[in-house]
């Protein structure tokens, strides 16, 4: 990036002119869509907050949604962004942070455009909020490192050609400082994606089971060791991805709630009213907060609020989807479909009340249980004194598991 | 508003700007200077509960009694948010001041009623005014008609649990004929004070025999003039609960920081650290819906009505819960009349039924946004 650039980000009225340009030179209907994306990216019109060279024009994000608008305003193609969520909430931001030139060139690009989609190989069996713990093995053979170990609640490893890794590279220190972070391909010899049936009947996650995966040692990212720290800017953005996006009003679970009651006076009751009523002021309480929080980020001064945003989330979908459950009453005793299926993405609206409920019960565990959650609020915004632990500066072999 | 027109809400900034914080720490130096918590307490076992010395500083030197009206009154042409600002300042040191009644309710009821005798004197500091209704009357259509009858010799009637009339010196009435403003010390007045849950906003019933006041809106202008008022005063009693809650949850973070049972700070126990992470989530989200309803109100926007029965049926439960909370996580210290935390428990349970309970605001919302019982 130029000098030149740094000094003097581009502002609104560049970047909608780079969008024009753009797309004078590039015609959204008459182009090969994904042709049509890699040239995007290499106008920096992909992320404008990125670095010039890496799809961005190092621009205020905030100026992303004028960008995004622009171009579906002229029927462009987009990448499907509800398809490589994790690739673009999670795996950008986190090669982009931690790693090489070399592998920011690789990786990027493909990334954006969705040639090439991601997934997350972090929790294990033996190690869901304790992280750390995890056990997969990589063990440094010549130039490459062979990896063997399980890991579990993988979305979309069935379709992914890039895990983001989390494995443990010395046993013998404590357990966070023991970890290196790779980029694993799901494709390479040794690599066995299973279904893992969930209690909505569905598979929307994975077993990946990695036994003697060779992955280059240029696939690592960040320091032998380090592991730990690359994996807490993953963290931190998935979750920042789950629980940031704004709403209308009534967007979302208590929209359909609403629905029902509006649609169907025959189910009311005093008590339904009132437990109606105290979602939906909790509804809009947490749509507010979460346009407060992307305000906030849009004039570059992000909150803390951010870490509580999946937790208000996680609560209101289980409470409101268990009240509607009960205002259809005997029509909430049926189900949809037990089959085991895998679905493309979570479809929380189009299906039956039960589908809701069973399915938010998830929300309070994937992406950091909300005990883990209230953990962190208490840590790094609360600052209060920690829990004494017996686990962190012992070798992790040494620990009971 | 129907549900479609809801969806289709204009932005407002929910932030806090520049010369907001600027104001809130100018706010905040002069409080813990003149009125820490320690000298409220002392106050309020003094029987002379409101601070008239701290209002005059803030209402004349400070300018702060006309900071929300328009420089013609000779007021500083900010707004309610800016109000707001100061009204969270003055919940987080439960300062017993009459800011909520005059600077906010009663001012924006007399600038709905465009009477500019009284606006001038308000903004100036030389006029202290409470709107002559029972401090738990919510806004809205649902409103009882007013008490006070106007007729043949003057304006009568009894009008019970009236915040800030004690430190006023205009009265505004609204009556059958519409909203009258009388001197406090008018012949046929009688204040008579109550022992008040809320040591720091004490409250007197209002009685009138006869009393010769000064029509300032006719009729249902009137009406509209003093629902504008409690409008605002639901909307920024909002702001008020989250300073006071603020103060709560920061004053028990601290305890539990420092207190040690069982040979470790009690703030290290999970059961600890969880509560006070789900208080400091909605307190979050308290401060998202004030300055939703200081924002609304400010600029009078369509949404008013929803965005003040949202902050009250929030914000007062959450005051509630982080001054309950603040007793509890102090254990006995926190039981004693020595800690301030009592006085933060009274003002958070009274301000919850001041303007309309919760759950009256509830069942306003369920007409306001089609959710009918």
């Amino acid at each position: 990036m130029s000098e030149e650039q740094v000094r003097n980000p581009p502002d609104e009225a560049r970047v909608r002119d780079l969008v024009a340009e753009f797309l004078a030179g590039h015609d959204p209907a008459g182009s090969e869509p994904m042709e049509f994306l890699r040239a995007r990216f290499d106008a920096g019109l992909a992320w404008v907050h990125y670095p010039v060279g890496l799809g961005g024009l190092a621009a205020s994000r905030a100026l992303q949604p004028v960008v995004d608008a622009a171009f579906a305003a002229a029927g462009a193609p987009d990448n499907e962004p509800g398809r490589i969520g994790i690739g673009l909430g999670m795996a950008a931001p986190t090669i982009r942070a931690h790693g090489t030139d070399a592998q920011r060139r690789r990786f990027l690009r493909p990334l954006w455009t969705g040639e090439e989609v991601w997934c997350q190989l972090f929790s294990e069996p033996g190690a869901g909020s304790d992280l750390a713990a995890v056990a997969t093995r990589a063990v440094r053979d010549g130039a490459d490192w062979l990896v063997t170990g399980q890991k579990v609640w993988t979305s979309i490893a069935h379709q992914a050609r890039w895990g983001l890794l989390l494995a443990r590279t010395d046993p013998d220190l404590p357990k966070h400082q023991g970890l290196t972070y790779f980029i694993c391909d799901l494709t390479a010899p040794g690599v066995q994606v299973r279904p893992l049936r969930q209690l909505t009947g569905e598979a929307e996650f994975n077993e990946v089971f990695l036994t003697e995966v060779r992955i280059p040692d240029p696939h690592r990212l960040g320091g032998i060791g380090a592991g730990w720290l690359v994996a807490r800017t993953t963290l931190m953005n998935e979750r920042v991805a789950i629980g940031g996006g704004a709403l209308p009003r009534e967007g979302g679970m208590i929209g359909v709630l609403a629905r029902t009651w509006r649609e169907r006076p025959e189910l009311r009751t005093p008590g339904m009213h009132d437990a109606l009523l105290r979602l939906w002021v909790r509804a809009e309480a947490a749509r507010l907060t979460g346009e407060r929080l992307r305000q906030q980020l849009a004039a570059g001064e992000p909150g803390p609020e951010g870490s509580a945003a999946k937790l208000t989330f996680a609560q209101l979908n289980q409470e409101i989807s268990g009240l509607e459950l009960e205002l259809v009453g005997s029509e909430g005793l049926g189900y949809d479909d037990w089959r085991l299926r895998r679905p493309d993405r979570v479809d929380f609206l189009g299906r039956v009340p039960g589908y809701r409920y069973l399915r938010a019960r998830g929300n309070s565990i994937e992406g950091g249980t909300s005990e883990i959650l209230r953990n962190i609020i208490a840590d790094r915004v609360l600052r209060l004194p920690a829990e004494p632990r017996t686990d962190t500066d012992r070798p992790w072999r040494d620990l009971p598991r | 508003m129907t549900v479609d027109q809801d969806q289709r809400l204009p932005s407002v900034d929910l932030r806090y700007g520049e010369l907001e914080e600027e104001l809130r720490a100018t706010v905040q130096e002069m409080l813990a200077r003149l009125s820490p918590p320690a000298q409220v307490l002392a106050r309020c076992e003094s029987g002379d509960a409101y601070d008239a010395k701290l209002w005059r500083t803030m209402a004349v030197e400070m300018g702060l009694a006309g900071l929300a009206m328009p420089e013609r009154y000779g007021g500083a042409g900010a707004s309610l948010r800016e109000a707001a600002v100061v009204l969270e300042e003055l919940g987080r040191a439960v300062t017993p001041v009459p800011y909520l009644g005059s600077a906010v309710v009663a001012t924006t009821a007399l600038l709905a009623a465009g009477d500019e005798p009284l606006l001038t004197d308000l903004a100036a500091g030389a006029a202290t005014v409470a709107l002559a209704v029972p401090f738990g009357t919510a806004p809205g259509p649902d409103r009882a008609p007013p008490v006070v009858r106007a007729a043949g010799g003057g304006l009568t009637g009894t009008i019970r649990a009236v915040a800030d009339a004690l430190a006023a010196d205009t009265l505004l009435v609204p009556a059958t004929d519409g909203l009258y403003a009388v001197p406090a010390g008018a012949e046929g007045v009688s204040r008579h004070p109550m022992v008040s849950l809320d040591l720091t906003r004490p409250l007197c019933d209002l009685t009138l025999v006869g009393v010769t006041g000064r029509r300032v809106a006719a009729g249902p202008d009137g009406h509209r003039a003093a629902a504008a008022g409690l409008a605002a005063g639901a909307a920024l009693l909002a702001s008020e609960q989250l300073g006071l809650a603020q103060w709560c949850l920061d004053t028990t973070v601290e305890h539990v920081r420092t207190r040690h049972q069982f040979g470790r700070p009690v703030g290290s126990f999970q059961a600890l650290r969880h509560r006070l992470a789900d208080l400091w989530v909605e307190l979050a989200q308290a401060r998202a819906v004030a300055r939703y309803a200081a924002a609304c109100v400010a600029v009078d926007h369509p949404d008013t009505p929803v965005a003040a029965a949202v902050a009250q049926a929030f914000c007062g439960p959450v005051a509630v819960r982080a001054a309950e909370e603040c007793v509890q996580l102090h254990g006995g210290i926190g039981f004693t009349w020595e800690h301030p935390a009592h006085l933060y428990l009274k003002r958070a349970k009274s301000a919850a039924i001041g303007f309309g309970t919760a759950d009256r605001h509830r069942a306003a919302l369920a007409t306001l946004v089609d959710l009918p019982g």
